[in-house]
């Protein structure tokens, strides 16, 4: 049993608190070295265990400060943050220490002082310490690491920054052997993934503890779903039908998070929330995209208590304890179990108090989305993370860091990285590409020899070839690539021959937005309408507008699809009338008609319904896998429709179902024969179709830019082109183009198709669902439209046309217009 | 009908535009054909572009000089020129040329052996390397058409590069941009032949304060043809 140092024993005493179960185990973890995995519930503490027994540690004065304890966050507000927090125990307790933060906006004088003269206790980010990785001094600065803090471990690990951190564990292990590592997280459906992603891989025991904090204490949430008044829209993501409701709703709480999934859906509900505001209630928003200063001022307003209500995104689902929230609203569907109950956790940092949530759909089938969100939530359901190996690009640049900090041997590196736990199976081939890219770019051909960046020493050391290129890693470190964003200000519009005038700054917008937008458009940001004057040196320049409805609806579905567990409960709904009765009357009268009209498939089957309408032919399919995973089926069911001569002429996807559109007459073909729809759904559709089509998609584009910027192919500000960040869009796409044709196999298109893969076509989702629904499909031919399908086909027309049909819209354009002057 | 004009106008060698007189056909690769003196005109390869980035660190795909002159040839292939007019730029550094042996450099002097190469030096290439096929010049004049790589304000009809036009047009499927020519009665802009290039708006400032008649057009370039559209018409990023 842990006993409490008296300084420490008597500030709980004094402040009427209790050492907690999960805190005393951190602590007897700690004395017996051994690393420890802490999933806790929010307020449980779960900060100050991972911070006590650096606390105890610290008690005596030492000779020498030296770094003892590192703590990373996701979030460098929260690094800020936590600095802050424990200054106040530790100087309550007389504790001898200095406590710090780093990010990227602590003074570089500052920042320097910390790597010669380092404080007792270290806050900051994964980036901040792959640059303090990559110095020389990084071994004496680490030699002494007693204690490493990773801090909301389950958001960080499964994804790229997770990889550049894990491999700075990798080599923070190398310099410190002694190092005792915690994690803290919140509730995750597989612990044992953490747990061996804090612990090195190579060699010995490769688990670290698990310590769970008793959950009894927590009341249950009450959790609800809006019972609206109104009609439920069919399709739409705006939730305007329940504006009133969400607005009585407001009234009635001390302080509302009212979240949704996208920044446009925050802009839009905002907006309508205003238009009902006529009691003056004090509500803000915060999304990601505002001006920094203004977010901080929501920030503080919360705090302080002068708030009502905030729609935000996600940009407050993490750690910060803003205030008092006693209701969170969640509009739309919340997609994933886990999410949700990360939201719901906003409300109510006490314990003892039960979290209020309400759940709003906006479409039908979110109804049956959030019933299954609630089912999951009161089951303490959590979304299984997928398993994925560390990314190519992101271990590009962690071996150029090693090298930046000191010339290493090959074997050496390699073993170092294999301790890590997403690259515990890399395989030497692909290692060897890794550094041959490094290297000198790895072609093939061998053109760059006389320009390798990295070059082997007398001893066999690689060592960096000169100064330039330790400088451009340092400025192009970290794993987050923005897409490209312009500034949006207030403006003049243009008189005829001047220059438009910009004024205050209002915040950004991505710029495939700003590239679609006409002088005149209407479009909501920052919580009003507003209107396109034009672009001034890439500014977007906008004046106010009194029209009430924008033209351009910048509201879109939510950027996560539904996860794998959800939609299995939502096919289980479905299937079985009895569950129905916990539905909003409309939603199971629909469902009924349904039934009538056409059939309600079985929770492991895949209903294919196929109908005429006008001169064309439908087939809609419900595979409940996520709008990813159908964009992807889409793609490549109508690549097969194709040869199959039945004239596609466009496909449809959401996140429930996707049709597609024909001239050809789908249903007799299945008619005649009956292998037609198991085939055009076969499995093998994931093999040469799939490569020919990514190769050729925008997505992949994407993913390739993001790779290159990362593998530091290009730098995130190109030479020569400071000024216009979209010639980098533009070059990058140039560079796949060529790469693409001349070197296949190179290794940033394997980490680009990896990529896209997984976070872009859910390719995983689609083959598990194909593979399920082998024999298992029902095929029901109808006469017209059946009620399932009527949001999907509301659809139609609000999708953005790809690929090859670009170049005909222009050609049409220009033939119209040349018409039009008589030419 | 939309397939049927696509196919009609691949079939189509090009568009055919007047520059003070002079006959030109606009060619969907993006280079220009002069029918009356066989001459081929092509602006702003920056050959070895990947090489010069890869010199300071970056190391593009060094694939972008053998498939520009792949390109090349296949216009040369297509068009049957006698004389090939390099506008400038042709190398994006002054002292970085495909080395002889490389694909590039067969490329290169296989088509020096079919046509009679000039080139004109650009602000990347002020000089050009004494060994290369064919003549060095600051222009070349042609029937009161002058071609050089900038343009200049002196009055003369001309056809330039340097400025690697792109035209925005707003369609049903969204805004589109493609790498275009823009032709007046007095001047032709050629667009950027190389593989790795950039571009910019032809309604941004450097392009449009060129000054441009009512007359003219942009010729966008996609994939397989070229498409004719009024300069007035194109979609202002101001």
């Amino acid at each position: 049993m842990a006993e409490l140092p008296e300084k420490i024993a008597s500030w709980f005493a004094a402040k009427g608190w209790h050492l907690r179960a999960h805190q005393r185990a951190m602590i007897e973890k700690a004395r017996a070295g051994r690393s420890a995995l802490l999933i806790a519930p929010t307020g449980a503490g779960k900060t100050l265990a991972g911070f006590l027994p650096s606390l105890i540690d610290l008690m005596e004065p030492r000779p020498v400060r030296r770094l003892h304890t590192l703590y990373i966050s996701p979030l460098k507000a929260l690094a800020v943050d936590v600095a802050r927090n424990l200054e106040t125990p530790a100087a309550e307790m007389e504790l001898p220490i200095r406590i710090e933060a780093r990010t990227g906006d602590t003074p570089a004088a500052r920042r320097a002082r910390q790597m010669t003269s380092p404080p007792d206790i270290l806050l900051t980010t994964p980036e901040q310490l792959a640059l303090m990785l990559a110095h020389p001094q990084a071994g004496k600065l680490f030699g002494s690491l007693k204690r490493l803090i990773v801090d909301e471990i389950h958001a960080v690990a499964p994804n790229k920054r997770g990889d550049l951190l894990a491999l700075g564990l990798a080599r923070l292990r190398a310099i410190a052997p002694d190092l005792v590592t915690a994690g803290l997280s919140a509730t995750v459906a597989d612990p044992d993934d953490l747990r061996r992603w804090l612990t090195g891989q190579g060699k010995g025991e490769n688990l670290a503890d698990l310590v769970l904090a008793a959950t009894e204490e927590a009341a249950e949430p009450i959790l609800t779903m809006l019972e609206t008044a109104e009609r439920l829209p069919w399709a739409g993501h705006s939730a305007r039908h329940a504006i009133g409701e969400i607005y009585a709703e407001i009234g009635k709480a001390k302080l509302s998070l009212v979240f949704v999934n996208t920044r446009m859906q925050a802009e839009y509900l905002f907006q309508l929330l205003w238009h009902e505001n006529e009691d003056g209630k004090r509500i803000a928003l915060h999304h990601g995209s505002l001006d920094v200063g203004q977010r901080r001022r929501v920030e503080a307003a919360m705090a302080a208590g002068q708030l009502d209500a905030v729609v935000c995104t996600s940009t407050l689902d993490l750690g910060i304890d803003w205030g008092d929230v006693d209701l969170v609203i969640n509009v739309g569907a919340p997609k994933g179990a886990s999410r949700l109950l990360q939201r719901i956790g906003r409300a109510n940092h006490r314990l003892d108090e039960p979290s209020r949530a309400l759940l709003v759909p906006s479409n039908r089938f979110e109804v049956l989305e959030c019933r299954a969100a609630i089912e999951a939530a009161f089951a303490k359901e959590q979304d299984a993370v997928t398993k994925r190996a560390g990314a190519l690009d992101v271990l590009a640049q962690h071996v150029m860091g090693m090298l930046v900090a000191e010339p290493r041997f090959e074997t050496e590196l390699l073993a170092e990285i294999r301790d890590a736990h997403p690259y515990a199976d890399l395989s030497d081939e692909d290692f060897a590409k890794v550094l041959a890219f490094v290297i000198d770019g790895g072609y093939a051909l061998r053109a760059y020899e006389r320009f390798a960046r990295v070059k082997r020493d007398k001893e066999g050391r690689l060592r960096v070839a000169n100064s330039r290129i330790a400088q451009s890693y340092r400025m192009n470190v970290g794993t987050i690539v923005e897409s490209t964003m312009l500034k949006v200000h207030l403006g003049k519009p243009a008189g005829s021959g001047k220059a438009l005038r910009f004024g205050r700054l209002l915040g950004e917008v991505e710029e495939y937005f700003a590239e679609g937008l006409v002088p005149g458009d209407t479009f909501v940001f920052a919580g009003e309408v507003l209107k396109f004057e034009g672009l001034a040196e890439d500014r977007v320049v906008v004046s106010r507008t009194t029209a009430r409805d924008p033209t351009v609806p910048s509201y879109a579905g939510g950027k996560f699809p539904l996860s794998t567990h959800l939609a299995r409960r939502v096919r289980h709904m479905l299937a079985n009338p009895k569950e129905w009765g916990a539905l909003p009357e409309q939603v199971s009268a629909w469902l009924e008609l349904q039934r009538q009209k056409s059939c309600l498939p079985g929770p492991e089957d895949l209903l294919v319904e196929t109908f005429p309408r006008g001169d064309r032919h439908y087939l809609v399919a419900y595979p409940f896998e996520g709008r990813l995973a159908h964009q992807t089926l889409g793609m490549l069911l109508t690549r097969r429709l194709e040869r199959a001569r039945l004239k596609p002429l466009g496909f449809v996807a959401n996140d429930y179902a996707l049709g597609i559109w024909m001239l050809g007459d789908v249903y007799a073909e299945a008619k005649r024969d009956k292998s037609f729809l198991p085939e055009l759904f076969a499995a093998d559709m994931l093999g040469d179709d799939l490569e020919e089509w990514l190769d050729e998609s925008a997505l992949m584009k994407r993913s390739f830019r993001h790779c290159a910027v990362i593998a530091g192919l290009i730098e995130r500000r190109f030479p020569g082109m400071e000024k216009k960040a979209r010639a980098v869009t533009m070059s990058t796409d140039l560079i796949f183009d060529v790469l693409r044709r001349h070197e296949p196999d190179h290794i940033l298109l394997k980490a680009a198709r990896a990529d896209a893969a997984s976070a872009l076509l859910d390719l995983r989702r689609l083959s598990d669902m194909l593979m399920r629904i082998r024999g298992r499909i029902m095929h029901h031919p109808l006469k017209q439209v059946s009620p399932l399908s009527v949001p999907i086909l509301l659809e139609i027309g609000k999708e953005p046309v790809y690929g090859e049909a670009r170049d005909a819209a222009i050609g049409e354009e220009a033939a119209r217009l040349m018409e039009e002057i008589g030419a | 009908m939309r397939s049927a004009l696509a196919r009609m106008e691949t079939e189509t060698p090009g568009i055919e535009c007047r520059i003070a007189g002079l006959r030109v056909l606009l060619d969907a690769s993006g280079a220009a054909f002069l029918p009356e003196d066989r001459m081929l005109v092509v602006a702003d390869l920056h050959l070895e572009k990947s090489a010069a980035f890869a010199r300071i660190g970056q190391m593009l795909p060094p694939y972008d000089s053998f498939a520009t002159v792949q390109r090349l040839e296949a216009s040369v292939n297509r068009l049957r020129p006698e004389r090939l007019v390099l506008l400038g730029d042709s190398f994006h550094w002054t002292d970085l040329v495909p080395q002889a042996g490389s694909a590039a450099g067969l490329i290169l002097a296989r088509l020096a052996s079919q046509v009679r190469f000039t080139w004109i030096t650009g602000n990347h290439d002020p000089h050009h390397p004494a060994d290369l096929p064919g003549e060095s010049v600051a222009h070349l004049d042609l029937a009161g058409v002058r071609l050089r790589h900038e343009p200049e304000a002196d009055g003369r009809p001309e056809i330039v590069g340097h400025l690697h036009p792109a035209a925005r047009l707003a369609t049903r499927a969204g805004t589109q941009r493609r790498r275009c020519f823009l032709a007046s009665a007095e001047r032709l802009l050629m667009p950027a032949f190389g593989c790795l290039t950039g571009a910019l708006d032809v309604t941004d400032a450097p392009i449009r304060d060129l000054g441009w008649g009512v007359e003219t057009r942009a010729y966008l370039i996609t994939r397989e043809a070229i498409h004719a559209v009024p300069f007035q018409a194109l979609t202002s990023r101001r």
